[in-house]
């Protein structure tokens, strides 16, 4: 696929905007987590794009390298969501508000 | 500048992306939100197939659309989580946030646009076997051996962290 990486870089910037709309519109923390992830893709997107540009491999090790730890922050998060959830019963955040001043 | 078959192809892809990733944000429910996130992921992998980053985009795959999707919906199925979203107290927060999104994006396109060289119609090529496994496998155990190793232990602590995570409370109520 041969077209400027302006282009792919826009996608990567809608997507990475996307997913901070879900953070600060959902209240359901799964979904929060989910938009995350949406984040980190298009970062993401955007090193392999200029990866591709470059001519650069270095690019794609370092979405290697974001892959490896975006799986290491959902195993943790998704065990500290199952944690709120035992001893809080929700996931809601506006529910979790112990430390509300 | 006249539509090319790549630019076609990445104006669908690009719509599909997109369209995804605002329904993964609108449903109501927590088991398609992580639906429409697994085909969001699988178009980003063709995008990095046609970006010449195949084994990026069998990774994408396997790990992403496979490996931490499934533990999302795990979670969502086991605990019973894919309730409603409560109504908000704030209401000002949809509209404020949405419109903070679209700045975003107005900054972040604006800032990529008025790069010297953005517009740069064609791409260089590529030397043969760009993005290949051998490739990747090369440059990562030759020039960032050690980010591999510290990501090793990385992967190591999250995994001793989200067992003790899930079995911290069951211990202390015994």
């Amino acid at each position: 696929m041969n077209v400027p990486t302006i282009y792919v870089i826009g996608l990567s910037a809608i997507l990475f905007a996307l997913g901070v709309t879900g953070v600060l519109v959902r209240r359901n923390v799964i979904v929060i987590f989910m938009s995350i992830e949406l984040m980190l893709n298009a970062a993401n997107l955007a090193f392999i794009a200029f990866a591709r540009e470059a001519g650069s491999m270095a690019g794609q090790v370092f979405v290697f390298f974001v892959i490896a730890v975006a799986a290491a922050e959902v195993a943790v998060g998704l065990a500290l969501i199952v944690a709120i959830h035992r001893s809080r019963g929700t996931i809601d955040i506006d529910e979790i508000s112990s430390l509300h001043g | 500048m006249t539509p090319t078959p790549d630019l076609i192809i990445f104006v669908l892809l690009a719509a599909l992306a997109i369209a995804s990733a605002a329904m993964t944000l609108a449903s109501r429910q927590a088991v398609y939100s992580a639906l429409f996130l697994v085909f969001n992921f699988l178009v980003i992998a063709v995008l990095f197939l046609l970006l010449h980053a195949p084994f990026i985009a069998l990774i994408q795959i396997t790990v992403y659309a496979g490996a931490i999707m499934v533990l999302f919906l795990f979670v969502i199925m086991l605990m019973g989580l894919q309730r409603l979203d409560t109504e908000s107290k704030l209401k000002w927060q949809a509209p404020s946030a949405v419109l903070l999104a679209l700045i975003l994006v107005g900054t972040l396109v604006y800032a990529f646009v008025r790069e010297p060289g953005a517009a740069a119609a064609l791409l260089p090529p590529l030397q043969s076997g760009f993005g290949s496994p051998a490739q990747v496998g090369e440059v990562l155990f030759n020039q960032y051996l050690v980010p591999f190793e510290i990501t090793s232990v990385l992967l190591l602590v999250a995994m001793v962290g989200a067992i003790f995570l899930s079995t911290f409370k069951r211990k202390s109520s015994e």
